[in-house]
């Protein structure tokens, strides 16, 4: 299958991108100031992230479409603002997790966005349960990207005014060039931001707005260690359909009034290991000193006894050290419980710390 | 102090009497891109040519880092340990990695001129 190309593919190339194939993309994984700055950039202004190789599923319907969703998500969408969002997964009958992604009603219906590597299989899944009694549309018509960081609301405004008021996880139809765009502000970097849904033919021109305004492309480089230092899962490291929204510690997103009743897929296994607990659990670790624990590094106890597997490490720039996550065995799941991380044949010390490394800076309510 | 020489693995080494000082070249490192982490070898060590001598980490991956010759490790920088983003500045000089004392000086007639390396790294990465 030939790689495909994103609407800012020619943008990327005149900002000196190295690119990646990701999910069957050519992505940028990095500028030509490499993923250090790009990060840093990110925390104290604002970047911009091409982020449209993901699904945007737009599903269009009304009160029968919220029960039809209800008993596939385990969210109380009925009582879902109009325009808000919420973060949730895709789970099998076990509870495996197929997908994450964030949802949004919308006055048509739902709009999700959904893993590039996922968002055929989810949209065969999601086909499966509802049929075809709602209309279903992947939108490839339009580009998704993002823009994160403190100077972004600002800088976002200036080219689409309006923006600043929305509250996080809110989102709403705003108008860029006559062309009706959908932004939401929300992200997965640990800052402030907003995720912006538009045509392709105007993604371009919109981006080098926010360029001039003084934002900055970022690469996904970059995205990977913002978001493991705000202490976000990344799908097929973090979750996988071997992990549960309880073992990955996401119980959160899991509706309090929906878990009573159960009744949507992965429920019983959901509601079971909410009241037994779980064997296995997320956790956020720390390495002592410099060492860099990658995916796939043994965890040990201090009887030297595997007790688990790092799913996400790398050096946070931010924090100035290596961060990682990964899953342990319950009862080492203890905050500052001292654990050795396996690298290159040699046992480091780290200790299990609490999420994320790096504090967030969301805007929560501005009305 | 003869000419610097250049292995196929992206190192280079300098020779001073039987002392050769070995780093990672500037092409190298931007083939990593920003350096996060580096391992040295121990002091008093032998390394054999060719074979594993340190690591360097970007935000990205984890590379060995190999020797060009073989001897005794008698110094390393603990700078670029201290401060691996040094290494992504000053590659060829004062981020070097460890001292050598070399074992066969003939190994030195393996590796590449400058001039046959730019050659070598702009092939093999384009």
């Amino acid at each position: 299958m030939e790689t495909k190309k994103t609407s800012l593919y020619q943008l990327h190339q005149d900002c000196n991108a190295k690119f990646v194939e990701f999910a069957g993309y050519q992505m940028p994984i990095q500028y030509s100031e490499g993923i250090v700055e790009e990060h840093k950039f990110t925390r104290n202004h604002s970047g911009i992230f091409d982020v449209s190789h993901m699904g945007q599923l737009f599903i269009y319907g009304g009160e029968d479409l919220i029960k039809d969703l209800e008993k596939i998500f385990p969210l109380d969408l009925k009582n879902l603002k109009l325009n808000h969002s919420k973060y949730s997964f895709l789970m099998d009958k076990d509870a495996g997790i197929h997908d994450d992604l964030i949802i949004t009603k919308t006055k048509e219906g739902f709009l999700i966005i959904l893993n590039a590597a996922c968002k055929d299989n989810d949209f065969k899944i999601l086909k499966e349960f509802l049929g075809d009694k709602y209309k279903m549309v992947m939108d490839e018509n339009r580009s998704l990207i993002a823009i994160q960081g403190p100077k972004s609301s600002e800088i976002l405004n200036d080219v689409i005014n309006g923006v600043k008021d929305l509250n996080f996880m809110s989102g709403n139809w705003f108008t860029f060039e006559n062309q009706k765009v959908y932004i939401t502000r929300s992200g997965y970097t640990g800052e402030d931001g907003f995720e912006i849904s538009i045509v392709n033919d105007f993604v371009d021109q919109l981006t080098r707005e926010l360029i001039n305004k003084g934002s900055k492309l970022i690469g996904l480089g970059a995205r990977d260690t913002l978001r493991l230092e705000a202490g976000l899962c990344l799908y097929g490291h973090d979750l996988d359909k071997d992990k549960t929204p309880v073992e990955a510690n996401l119980k959160w997103a899991i509706s309090k009034e929906r878990i009573s009743k159960g009744d949507f897929i992965g429920s019983d296994i959901i509601i079971k290991q909410l009241n037994d607990g779980v064997s296995k659990i997320r956790v956020g670790i720390k390495p002592e000193g410099r060492i860099i624990a990658r995916e796939k590094t043994k965890i040990f106890n201090q009887s030297d006894v595997h007790i688990g597997e790092i799913t996400s490490g790398t050096f946070g720039p931010s924090v100035n050290g290596p961060v990682a996550m990964g899953y342990v065995e319950n009862e080492f799941s203890k905050k500052n419980t001292k654990v050795f991380l396996e690298v290159r044949g040699k046992k480091h010390p780290a200790s299990i710390c609490s999420l994320p490394f790096y504090k967030k800076s969301y805007v929560k309510g501005v009305n | 102090m003869s000419e610097v020489k250049y292995s196929k693995e992206h190192e280079w080494i300098k020779l001073d009497g039987d002392v050769a000082t070995i780093g990672i070249t500037k092409h190298a490192t931007e083939m990593l891109g920003d350096i996060v982490f580096a391992e040295l070898p121990e002091k008093g060590s032998s390394v054999e040519k060719d074979g594993t001598a340190g690591v360097v980490e970007s935000t990205k991956a984890a590379s060995d880092v190999y020797t060009p010759v073989s001897g005794e490790v008698v110094d390393t920088n603990q700078a670029i340990v201290d401060d691996p983003s040094k290494i992504n500045q000053d590659p060829e000089d004062s981020a070097w990695f460890f001292k050598l004392k070399i074992k066969d000086p003939s190994e030195m007639n393996t590796l590449m001129n400058k001039d046959d390396y730019d050659k070598f790294a702009k092939e093999t990465s384009a």
